[in-house]
């Protein structure tokens, strides 16, 4: 009968978000959701989507715009450790390119290398000294003879044309770091307890810090490799070799045929190995045969002996040639993007800046000039060692300082004695203190604008408990 | 033994601190303890346990620290900001807890203060100049130690103890007459003391090392019991402290008044040509500080139009900043300053200034929400429209709100309004959850300037500022304007009669009972009804607070000061 009505019954299609397909089982009686017919659709989690991204954006050389080290750690603990938002991530990287762009005066040579050449030769005589500047160009200078060194600190057109060749260097540098990478990600993913890290970002970040052949995780991950069994290395090899031929690099016509040349003697291995498993047979028949005791014995230590100083099988021996490969390749093309020349061109790493910016503790800079003026004002007098602070601070650090006395509740008068003792002493330090009693309007009306301050800001804010009390709101140091 | 003498002679300095019961208690249980270690085997059977249960605990906890460390080191990097100021402090120094203070301290740190240029001037005290030139509690640290290694040797005890109750050694250390005069240390701030005691822990386990290797009876895993006995030590009187601080209600200060200080108040206007007289001190290197701040400027431009918008935090009035901002690059464009700090201030006022002013629209909108729909339409249909939002004080009382920030996130989330603003509030960056967060896209840049916060502060009603009142006044004087004679007549008896109890400070109000007594002799109303209607009318404007008495009693009460009432009363008898 349903069936019949199905014209005239309206299908009303809900589309919504919900943390846990349970909620909605919580919120409607039974009744209705029986009534529903609930599909699912996961979404991919965030740290999948920040995969995707760093992939697109920071693993390749599409993008001539790179992202040091520090900044890439900061960006990505700011996502693990605080909001786990590929958004913030973004925003993140977006404002990198900005601050790189209005900081960095050669950031104009961070370009697809089809414009490098028109770039560099219409660089003006300043923006060459800019170059000449550079830390790592001075290094590369530095390492030249002495006649080529001259004509790069003198002749601009000789430096442009140096430059444009460093920078197509670079570029080559890049296509050919991604690949490599990424064949090591190949490798290090997959070994037990992931010392060079499960993530290709962990990998990319250790290789960005140092040269990564000198740490300990690599050692032992090489350690790790030589271990591993022969189906996992073939299929790891494969994937390089497909990780190789389709990168944009050029020189990897000969890595791709030396890897090639690996997977076919994995393939003849098998074969040998089979003849070996025959001639083993046949021993254990010879074995079967004498019935001897003596002989038996005497069988069975040299057996023993064979084998314990038998030398490496033929596959340990190329496992061991291709784990020294792959060594030879990450020390060849993963040298870290700081010491290659010209490198501050395409690479961000003011990383303080963007931490600023991004990941600011207001609490803390309030927290600095309240105690320590000095950090912003410069002026001598300011100058306190220790915990202290100068009696000639800004009234609010006074009254802040002398706030910080206190218990819960602060007396109004016995702060503006203890204030205005304290200014009395910092204006002319050898009147008297008996004397001055009374207190000075002036310093009554700093007084006054001090405490309202600090009740602006929220560290005090008047209290009926007690007549001309006012109560603290945060306790301890702050 | 030495020990229980330097108990002895260090009672003499204990009031210095204030101890309360349990940590007497916990402190002679310890003791207890460590006599009870001249038994030897009992000694090493307790370290073993101990030992072990370290390196149970040590396992688990390796990954998570090794973790934090890692996390604390990147993010930790900001050593060198472009200003130079050291915002690289840990958290530990500014959450720190406080610990229990008497009274009479911030008397003592301000004479202390008052002396400081001569410790400026001159730092060469006698004994280790370049030490006491560094810190003066690193000095101090350098004593105790001393102290404390002399107070050892004294004892001739073979091993040391390690497990000798930290507060008790701090408590032996701290009475040397010697060091109360050489290091002029007053033992009076707070942080100073966190300070001391890290370093304390700190020192203490580098002289264990020495000690280790000079006796052979110590050895390594004691070290480590100390370092985890002190750690637990430390947790307890941290949450001890807080709860000693915050458990009593009694609270030890003194009673004296401002009354007392015979000293009259100020009110506003007096205060405001008194500051304008008194100098501001380093005025040239807030300039300086300002300057850096403003040349900034063309990068916020840059940065606003991208798509973030601005918010500036730290110490010291940003208005000028933002007025400067202002007038030297949005004076061609349109924009929009709100003074947040205006205490009237609130969303709807800011909404309709966009649609009246800005979008030339008249009509009214049902709710907020309408209207910002309206804005958004708008904005997104006409794409040279663009506007400039300036807010002073976006943590104001009257913007801090859920809602009212919601909005404004909203508002900063269209493309073509461009949105910077201040914060002052320690807590301002509570306001705001993920989701704000991600709709306003804040850049945040720290501008200290060190102004001060005067027109900020000139709403706030502050603490010590005799209130004028205008704005109670005027506000009383509207409301009271809308309504009968009788009413009047009715709120005048009402304040005459609290103005005549204004010297007694217990005074609960004036009955129901007696109040209607008074208005029906004053031929004001004629039945207990309608006085109850006209008072539920004062209610209703917040012109009366009835409360009711331990005896079931109605008292009425004019919420408003004294002086306040009588201005009214001159004001009222004028107009009649």
């Amino acid at each position: 009968l349903p069936s019949l009505h199905i014209h005239e019954l309206p299908l009303v299609l809900i589309f919504g978000i919900a943390t846990s397909p349970m909620i909605i089982h919580r919120l409607l009686p039974h009744s209705v959701s029986s009534l529903l017919r609930i599909e699912l659709f996961q979404s991919l989690s965030c740290k999948e989507h920040l995969s995707t991204i760093i992939d697109k954006l920071l693993l390749t050389s599409r993008f001539p715009f790179k992202l040091g080290e520090k900044v890439l750690q900061v960006l990505i603990n700011i996502f693990l450790y605080h909001d786990f938002s590929v958004q913030n991530f973004i925003k993140g990287f977006q404002l990198c390119i900005v601050e790189h762009f209005y900081s960095q005066p050669l950031s104009v040579l961070c370009c697809q290398l089809i414009d490098i050449k028109k770039r560099v030769y219409s660089l003006s005589h300043d923006q060459c000294e800019n170059i000449r500047r550079l830390p790592s160009f001075r290094r590369y200078v530095e390492k030249q003879e002495s006649g080529k060194q001259i004509e790069l600190l003198t002749n601009d057109s000789f430096l442009k044309e140096e430059t444009e060749k460093l920078l197509e260097d670079l570029h080559v540098y890049h296509e050919n770091y991604v690949s490599i990478l990424r064949c090591l990600h190949v490798f290090t993913s997959s070994l037990p307890k992931y010392p060079l890290g499960k993530q290709i970002r962990e990998l990319h970040c250790a290789c960005l810090e140092n040269q990564v052949w000198e740490t300990e995780e690599y050692e032992s991950s090489l350690q790790l490799a030589r271990m591993l069994n022969k189906t996992d290395l073939v299929t790891m090899l494969q994937q390089c070799v497909e990780i190789l031929m389709s990168s944009s690099g050029k020189e990897f016509d000969k890595t791709v045929e030396k890897l090639k040349e690996f997977l076919t003697q994995f393939q003849n291995l098998e074969a040998e190995a089979s003849q070996e498993r025959d001639v083993s047979v046949s021993s254990q028949k010879e074995l079967q045969k004498k019935t001897d005791l003596y002989h038996l014995q005497k069988t069975l230590l040299e057996l023993k002996e064979s084998r314990r100083s038998k030398k490496l099988t033929k596959f340990e021996v190329l496992r061991f040639e291709v784990v020294d490969y792959i060594d030879s390749l990450v020390r060849k093309y993963l040298v870290p993007a700081a010491g290659r020349t010209l490198h501050e061109i395409v690479y961000f790493n003011a990383a303080t800046v963007l931490r600023g910016h991004l990941n600011a503790a207001p609490r803390t800079a309030l927290h600095t000039a309240l105690n320590n003026p000095h950090c912003y004002l410069k002026n001598q007098a300011l100058k306190c060692d220790g915990g202290g602070i100068s009696n000639k601070a800004p009234d609010i650090c006074i009254v802040y300082k002398l706030h910080l006395e206190c218990g819960r509740l602060i007396n109004l008068v016995d702060w503006l004695e203890a204030f205005s003792t304290v200014v009395m002493a910092a204006e002319e330090p050898n009147a008297d203190a008996a004397s001055s009693d009374q207190v000075d309007d002036i310093i009554h009306a700093r007084f006054i604008r001090a405490v309202s301050e600090l009740e602006l800001l929220g560290f005090i804010k008047p209290s009926k408990q007690k007549t001309d009390h006012v109560a603290r709101l945060t306790w301890g140091g702050c | 033994m030495s020990r229980p003498e330097g108990m002895r002679s260090s009672s003499r300095f204990l009031q210095v601190k204030f101890v309360p019961d349990e940590d007497v208690l916990k402190h002679i249980s310890d003791d207890a303890g460590t006599k009870g270690r001249k038994d030897k085997a009992q000694l090493s059977v307790s370290m073993k346990r101990f030992v072990k249960k370290l390196e149970n605990i040590s396992d688990n906890e390796a990954p998570e620290i090794l973790e934090e460390k890692n996390y604390v080191a990147v993010l930790g990097i900001c050593a060198q900001d472009p200003m130079g100021n050291g915002s690289n402090i840990s958290g530990g120094e500014v959450y720190s807890f406080q610990t229990p203070k008497r009274s009479s301290k911030m008397a003592e740190l301000a004479s202390e203060l008052a002396q400081t240029p001569e410790r400026n001037v001159a730092p060469d005290h006698s004994k280790c100049p370049e030490k006491m030139a560094k810190t003066p509690q690193s000095s101090k640290m350098f004593f105790l130690l001393i102290h404390v290694f002399s107070l050892l040797f004294q004892s001739k005890k073979k091993e040391f103890v390690s497990t000798t109750p930290y507060r008790l050694r701090k408590r032996l250390a701290a009475p040397d007459p010697d060091l109360e005069s050489e290091s002029e240390y007053s033992p009076s701030c707070s942080e100073e003391e966190e300070e001391e005691d890290q370093k304390e822990v700190s020192t203490v386990l580098s002289g264990q090392k020495t000690l280790a290797k000079t006796q052979a009876a110590s050895t390594p895993p004691t070290r480590n019991s100390l370092a985890k006995k002190i750690k637990e030590r430390k947790m307890g009187n941290l949450v001890q402290e807080y709860f000693e601080a915050h458990s009593s209600s009694k609270v030890l200060t003194s009673d004296r008044t401002l009354q007392k200080l015979r000293k009259r108040r100020l009110n506003q206007q007096t205060l405001h040509d008194l500051l304008k007289n008194a100098p501001l001190a380093y005025a040239a290197e807030i300039r300086d500080l300002n300057q850096q701040h403003e040349s900034l400027f063309s990068k916020w431009m840059l940065q606003l139009h991208l798509g973030f918008n601005i918010v500036l935090y730290g110490l010291g009035s940003k208005r000028d900043l933002l007025e400067k901002f202002r007038t030297s690059l949005l004076q061609d464009s349109v924009h929009l300053v709100v003074n947040g700090y205006f205490p009237s201030i609130t969303v709807r006022s800011i909404l309709n200034s966009i649609t009246e002013q800005v979008l030339d629209h008249i009509g009214t909108f049902r709710s907020p929400l309408d209207q910002l729909e309206f804005i958004a339409k708008r904005f997104k249909e006409d794409s040279s429209l663009e506007l400039y939002v300036l807010i002073h004080n976006l943590d104001s009382q009257m913007l801090r709100g859920e809602r009212s920030q919601q909005i404004l996130a909203q508002l900063s989330s269209l493309p073509s309004i461009y949105l910077i603003a201040s914060i002052d509030h320690i807590n301002a960056p509570l306001m705001w959850d993920q989701a704000k967060l991600s709709l306003y896209n804040w850049l945040w840049y720290e501008t200290t300037t060190f102004n001060p916060y005067v027109e900020e502060t000139s709403y706030e009603n502050s603490l010590l500022v005799q209130q004028s009142g205008s704005l109670a006044l005027s506000s009383l004087m509207h409301v009271l304007h809308s309504l009968t004679l009788n009413a009047r007549g009715i709120f005048r008896l009402l304040a005459q009669h609290q103005l005549e109890k204004k010297d007694n400070p217990s005074y609960p109000g004036l009955s129901f009972q007696d109040f209607y007594q008074q208005c029906r002799e004053a031929f004001l109303v004629n039945s207990d009804l309608t006085l109850r209607a006209q008072l539920t009318e004062f209610r209703d404007h917040k012109l009366i607070r009835t409360k009711r008495g331990a005896d079931g009693v109605e008292y009425l009460l004019i919420p408003v000061d004294d002086g306040t009432l009588t201005d009214f009363l001159e004001k009222e008898d004028e107009v009649v």
